[in-house]
C-alpha cells in the first residue's frame, strides 16, 4: 500500500500552527481518542508527529512501530514545552543496541 | 554441555566437521557485522540526539510564538487565517539500505506554488508570521529528525537481533558441535584399539593351540 503525507497528532493548541505549513493536523483529547487516531493513521500516513504529552500515554502502541520502516512516529515537544520524552527515546535505543548509555551519562558527570 | 544425538559413525564425524566449519565461519561474519552496525549506529545516534535537541528547543521557541499569537488575537481570527493553508507538502519517501536494514528516507517534493502565509497581513499579528516561518523552515529538519530516529531505531533492534545471533553460535552451536565431534572420534578410536584387541586375541589363542 502507498503510504504518503505527514500527519500531526496532539492537543489542539500544538497542533495548530502545523496546519498553517500544510501538514495534515489531527487534534485528539485523552488517551483513547489518541489511541483510535494513530492506529488509523499508521496505515495511511509515512510520517506521524506526535506531541510528547500524547506519545508517552500511549508509549506502548508506538513500541509496535519501531522495527518497522514506516510509519514513522516521532514525538515532538507541544505547546507546553519539552517533557524529555524523545530524549528517554533516543536512551532506551543507545541502551538497546550497546547494553550501557554512553551517549547521556558522560554529560551527568 | 550437551552432545548431539547422533549415530558415532565416521559419515557422521564428517558431516559435522562441515557444519562446525559453517558454524564458525558464520560466527565471525556475524561478529564483524555487529561491529559495524555499532559504529554505524553510533553515527546515527549522535546525529539523532544532536537534531533531536536543536529541533525541540526551535520547535518549542516556534510553538511559543503560535501560542502568544493566539493569545493577542481571538480564536476564530486565527483559525480563519489558517483554515486554509495556502501550501501542500509533498513528501517522496523511498528506503535506503544501511547495513542491510531497510530504513526509511524521505524528500520534500518541492511545494508548488502558493502563499506561506495564506491571510491577510491586517487581520493577525507578527507573531503568527514568524512562527509560521520558523515552522515551515523547520520543516526539513524535522523529517530528517524523523529519518534519523527511525533509522536508529531499527538499528538497536537489528544489533540486538544480531547479537542474539552471535550468542546462540558462540556459546551453544559451536560448543555442541565440537563436543560432538569429539565424543565421535573416541568413539571410532576405541572401536579401533578394540577391533586391534580383538586380533591380537585370537592370534594368540590360535598360536597356543
Amino acid at each position: 500500500m502507498v503510504r504518503e503525507g505527514i500527519a500531526v497528532v496532539g492537543d489542539k493548541d500544538s497542533v495548530l500552527a502545523f496546519k498553517a505549513i500544510g501538514l495534515d493536523v489531527f487534534p485528539v483529547e485523552g488517551e483513547m481518542e489518541a489511541r483510535e487516531k494513530v492506529k488509523n493513521l499508521a496505515r495511511t500516513y509515512s510520517v506521524i508527529f506526535v506531541t510528547e504529552q500524547i506519545a508517552e500515554q500511549i508509549s506502548s502502541l508506538l513500541m509496535r512501530y519501531k522495527a518497522r520502516p514506516y510509519p514513522v512516529v516521532v514525538p515532538i515537544p507541544s505547546a507546553e514545552g519539552n517533557s524529555g520524552f524523545g530524549m528517554k527515546g533516543i536512551k532506551a535505543d543507545v541502551e538497546k543496541a550497546i547494553g550501557a548509555d554512553i551517549l547521556f551519562d558522560r554529560e551527568d558527570n | 554441555m550437551a552432545k548431539l544425538n547422533v549415530n558415532p559413525t565416521r559419515m557422521e564425524l564428517r558431516r559435522l566437521k562441515t557444519r562446525l566449519k559453517t558454524a564458525t565461519r558464520g560466527h565471525k561474519l556475524l561478529k564483524d557485522k555487529s561491529d559495524e552496525m555499532i559504529r554505524q549506529f553510533m553515527l546515527y545516534i549522535r546525529e539523532n540526539k544532536r537534531l533531536r535537541e536543536e529541533v525541540e528547543g526551535e520547535l518549542s521557541q516556534a510553538l511559543k510564538e503560535f501560542m502568544l499569537a493566539r493569545a493577542v488575537s481571538s480564536d476564530s481570527v486565527i483559525e480563519e487565517a489558517i483554515a486554509m493553508p495556502g501550501v501542500k507538502v509533498e513528501l517522496k519517501t523511498s528506503e535506503k539500505n544501511v547495513m542491510s536494514v531497510g530504513v526509511p528516507e524521505f524528500e520534500i517534493a518541492e511545494q508548488e506554488g502558493g502563499d506561506l502565509y495564506p491571510y491577510s497581513f491586517a487581520s493577525v499579528t507578527s507573531e503568527l508570521d514568524n512562527s509560521i516561518s520558523t515552522l515551515s523552515t523547520l520543516l526539513a529538519k524535522l523529517l530528517k529528525l524523523a529519518e534519523v530516529e527511525k533509522t536508529c531505531n531499527m538499528l538497536a533492534d537489528e544489533i540486538e537481533k544480531n547479537r542474539r545471533r552471535v550468542n546462540a553460535l558462540e556459546y551453544v552451536m559451536i560448543p555442541q558441535l565440537e563436543e560432538t565431534i569429539k565424543y565421535i572420534t573416541m568413539k571410532l578410536d576405541e572401536n579401533e584399539r578394540s577391533a586391534t584387541i580383538r586380533l591380537m586375541k585370537v592370534k594368540s589363542m590360535i598360536e597356543n593351540r
